[in-house]
């Protein structure tokens, strides 16, 4: 178990352009979950690969358990990987793939055998052994992934993007089985993803990249819950953050925090179970046009404009549980509100988080 | 620990490079070769003692001269394109329709029936030489470049099938169900729709058809004696031989000549080529 | 084997498709073929009618005779030797060509010429290469005093050294063949995978030998296979470099075929020679369609 570290590491594939990473400088905590998360483009992938020893960086340092790793070959790295497509050796059986690094590094054949059912037991993939990857499924090419990774005994744990081949269904039942792997190892590891909803339920901490930068580092409930810029905003949270723009700020708030006030004719206003601990606190009231609501099962969306107040017009999204009986009909007028405490202001020229906030009375 | 891997990655690099170095100059020596005895007068080109690499004496054109004025090469030339041209025409008009028919029609036979049609491909025609003589004597054809025309065909039709073939099936069937339901019969489809989309898989064959017949040596050695109706594949190594005589430069300019523009044309056409043999096995 | 066709004509239609490429091909390959069989137990002769079946007693005489032995055991040794070669030299070159470089294109050109260019036309090059006297390899040799001026090696025209120099034209004629189909065979194993080989403590050699080399067999046996026929088939190299000489040293199955046949006007014996080639078709043809039957289930 180590820490990895990278000091102002940068990579440029084209002399002259952006580069593909910039001056990224993080820790990671030992035997934690770290998420690389970001759109496609934003570099999580090649500074996973430079950790690896797979891409050389144009600048900086990378030091794994308090070495600086730079000059060193993958194999010397004490690293273990998962790639996409798991990258199985096709000609050789379950068996062969998870003793091959132990061939190739050396290690005695007579301990082959209980390392490599130690390891199959672990990821319980102990009667498939003999099989050739082609006969396996998704979810158990993964676990041969996993058992081949493991059964060296790495100092850390990286991930690319390892479910991303896997159909929908699958992937929460995989997902889940990476979960209690890490539990039971509890070896640092770094996974890389640009699904949202993976990184928040698996990560420990999240490290969210656009462009090569990264931008918040920080545990699921602070990146989703205070954001440091419009980009982590609206990439965490489905549907996105909404934000409207006043002067030269922009505000935000989150569509479940963003409730009806009135529900039908005759109902109390502002319902108890909308506003948890948000009871105290002055909400702002917005006025909202319905373009069309979703109902999703579970939840409902309303889609609509702002109206009324300095922010006519705007785009906006609400999402409340379908456990309120409601209706919203396009085109009708609805009273909502958003909890001034939720709101978050941004910037308008640079997108980060500013503290200056809008007075209340702004609103109106 | 930060000089090792650079020195290494420095000494992988020279190695490659020698490889490169080395099969580079293997392969492409012998048209090196061919291009500076060209142009070397007799005299240099047939004292022993002088350094081959250079031009001891000033170089001539006396050989390429020679070549294009004192013999059949440009009609062989000629004929070889005649020939070349109505073959190829011969092969699209026969394997088009047969390749779509298997790609599209016959179902599970299809694949089988396509295999088939590859293994006739490995009959090679120096087993096939000493009867098709005989054929091509009834059918007096003997001597005649039309004996070339009629047989060339049999080696061309097979692959051209297999390598239209993986092309076809690689054309969505929707394209000429939405044809069809717009009004066209299944064969107005496969020439109004499929035909003008497969240009590129048209244009392999037709490079494949030409290379071949300029490729060919057994058939029209055996088939045509009289010197003028020859192909260049067979009237430059036999008749540009005076005797016991090699005229060597003139040889040698032939074969650059007839070798060079093929070549060039058949290099960007080859991954097709590769992409035809490999069809089946690289999945 | 009717289909539903959105028109109902398919079957039909899809036979007269296919029907002239059947026809052609039956008449061009199966007939000859049925004909070489029936010709090598037979009396035929150029410029005679005569006809008459006569049995094994072609088989019997050519295999009674040294040239046919030796033809049958140069095709043998030739074609093994040159593959041994080649497999090994495409192998070393399609790793040399795999990472892109400044130039590769033109590199691959030139690499391609041997291939690309007609056979006799690169033959003769090397006939002129390897001439008795005015060989640049010789006048090299000579020059580095590994030789005396006038006691130079005869490349085509000493047994061995002229069965060295067919087993030479040969691989400088596959090599370019062969290292296409691997480059090709190569490209398509996924980058992860050397990748993922390196991340478990790979070097270059295991991963060469215990990962991509196996990852490629099947390209390589259609290398192999091709490369047999092509080298098993072929006359034009052995007729153009040595015509057979010297004293049929350099004879292989189809150059003495033609001898015999077309040259000594024996169409029958040339026939029954010339089928000597077809056990070794065969045998490749049915390793076609193994390689062939594993992709599917693959």
């Amino acid at each position: 178990m180590a820490v990895v570290e990278t000091r102002n590491l940068t990579k440029i594939f084209k002399a002259g352009e952006l580069g593909a990473v910039n001056d990224v400088s993080l820790v990671t905590e030992e035997g934690e979950f770290l998420v690389f998360l970001g759109p496609s483009g934003s570099g999580k992938t090649t500074l996973l690969r430079m950790i690896a020893g797979l891409e050389t960086p144009s600048s900086g340092e990378i030091l794994i358990g308090g070495r600086v790793v730079n000059d060193l070959s993958p194999r010397e790295r004490r690293i273990a990987m998962v790639f996409q497509s798991y990258a199985l050796y096709p000609h050789l059986t379950v068996y062969k793939n998870i003793a091959f690094p132990l061939k190739a590094q050396g290690v005695p054949k007579a301990e082959h055998r209980p390392k490599v059912e130690w390891a199959a037991g672990l990821l319980g993939i102990g009667r498939l052994l003999d099989r050739k990857p082609r006969e396996l499924s998704g979810g158990e090419r993964q676990r041969v992934a996993l058992a081949r990774a493991i059964v060296r005994e790495p100092a850390v744990f990286l991930l690319d993007e390892p479910l991303s081949n896997l159909d929908a269904k699958l992937r929460a039942s995989a997902r889940e089985e990476l979960e209690r792997f890490h539990e039971s190892v509890r070896t640092t590891t770094i996974y890389v993803t640009h699904d949202q909803v993976e990184a928040m339920a698996m990560g420990d901490r999240i490290v969210v990249m656009n462009f090569g930068e990264v931008r918040q580092i920080g545990t699921p409930a602070e990146v989703y819950d205070e954001p440091a810029d419009t980009f982590v905003a609206t990439f965490l949270g489905s549907p996105p953050m909404n934000l409207v723009e006043k002067d030269d700020l922009i505000v935000g708030f989150r569509p479940e925090h963003f409730f009806p006030v009135t529900v039908l004719a005759g109902r109390a206003a502002v319902p108890e179970h909308l506003l948890p601990h948000d009871r105290e606190g002055p909400y702002v009231p917005l006025g909202l046009r319905v373009t069309h609501e979703e109902y999703l099962g579970a939840e409902r969306v309303v889609y609509g404009l702002i109206e009324g107040g300095p922010f006519q017009g705007k785009k906006v999204i609400s999402r409340m549980p379908s456990t309120l009986v409601a209706h919203y009909a396009p085109d009708t007028v609805h009273a909502f509100a958003v909890t001034e405490r939720q709101l978050k202001f941004y910037d308008r020229a640079t997108g980060r988080r500013t503290a200056t906030r809008l007075a209340p009375g702004a609103w109106r | 620990m930060s000089a090792r891997p650079a020195a290494r990655r420095l000494g992988a690099k020279l190695l490659l490079a020698g490889v490169l170095v080395f099969f580079t100059v293997v392969l492409a020596f012998p048209f090196f070769w061919m291009l500076i005895a060209s142009f070397k007068q007799n005299i240099d080109l047939y004292t022993v003692e002088n350094n081959p690499f250079k031009f001891n004496l000033p170089p001539t054109l006396e050989h390429v001269r020679f070549l294009f004025t004192q013999t059949r090469f440009v009609r062989w030339l000629g004929n070889t394109a005649l020939v070349g041209v109505i073959v190829t025409a011969i092969t699209l008009l026969v394997a088009l329709p047969a390749a779509y028919s298997l790609a599209r029609l016959t179902g599970r036979w299809g694949e089988r029936l396509g295999i088939a049609i590859f293994l006739t491909y490995l009959i090679p025609p120096t087993l096939l030489f000493i009867p098709l003589s005989r054929v091509v004597g009834l059918l007096g054809l003997q001597d005649s470049i039309f004996s070339l025309v009629l047989v060339y065909p049999s080696m061309t039709i097979p692959f051209s099938i297999w390598l239209l073939m993986g092309f076809f099936k690689s054309i969505p069937r929707e394209l000429e169900d939405a044809a069809m339901v717009d009004g066209l019969t299944r064969f107005g489809a496969f020439l109004r729709m499929v035909v003008p989309i497969s240009v590129s898989g048209i244009l392999t064959v037709v490079i494949f058809s030409f290379t071949l017949v300029t490729q060919e040596f057994v058939y029209a050695l055996t088939f045509i004696s009289p010197e003028a109706n020859q192909m260049i594949g067979v009237g430059v190594p036999i008749f540009l031989v005076r005797g016991d005589v090699y005229y060597w430069g003139s040889l040698m300019a032939a074969c650059l000549i007839a070798s060079l523009p093929i070549g060039i044309v058949y290099n960007l056409f080859l991954d097709r080529f590769i992409a035809g043999f490999t069809v089946g096995s690289v999945k | 084997m009717k289909r539903q066709g959105a028109s109902g004509q398919s079957p039909l239609l899809g036979i007269a498709m296919f029907a002239p490429a059947v026809l052609y091909i039956v008449l061009l390959i199966g007939v000859p073929f049925a004909l070489a069989v029936l010709y090598a137990f037979s009396d035929a002769r150029i410029g005679s009618t005569s006809f008459h079946l006569v049995g094994l007693e072609n088989f019997r005489s050519i295999l009674q005779s040294p040239s046919f032995r030796k033809a049958l055991r140069n095709s043998i040794v030739f074609t093994l030797c040159a593959q041994a070669i080649v497999i090994v030299c495409s192998n070393i070159l399609s790793i040399a060509l795999e990472k892109p470089f400044r130039g590769r294109g033109f590199v691959r050109f030139l690499i391609l010429l041997p291939w690309v260019a007609p056979v006799s036309l690169g033959t003769i090059g090397w006939k002129w290469i390897l001439d008795s006297i005015y060989s640049v390899i010789t006048w090299v040799l000579v020059t580095l005093h590994l030789f005396k001026p006038f006691n130079t090696p005869m490349w085509l025209g000493e047994p061995h050294l002229a069965m060295a120099s067919v087993i030479l034209v040969h691989c400088w004629r596959l090599i370019p063949f062969s290292t296409v189909i691997m480059l090709a065979g190569r490209s398509a194993i996924s980058k992860e995978i050397p990748e993922a080989a390196a991340i478990d403590g790979a070097g270059f050699w295991r991963t060469t030998f215990q990962i991509n080399l196996p990852m490629m067999t099947p390209i390589l046996s259609v290398a192999v296979l091709f490369g047999i026929i092509f080298t098993f088939t072929d006359m034009t190299v052995v007729y153009i470099l040595t015509a057979g000489g010297p004293y049929d040293s350099t004879q292989t199955l189809p150059s003495l075929a033609f001898a015999t046949g077309i040259a000594g006007s024996d169409l029958a014996a040339g026939a029954a020679i010339s089928l000597f080639l077809v056990p070794v078709l065969v045998l490749v043809a049915y390793g076609m369609l193994r390689l062939a039957r594993r992709a599917e289930v693959v």
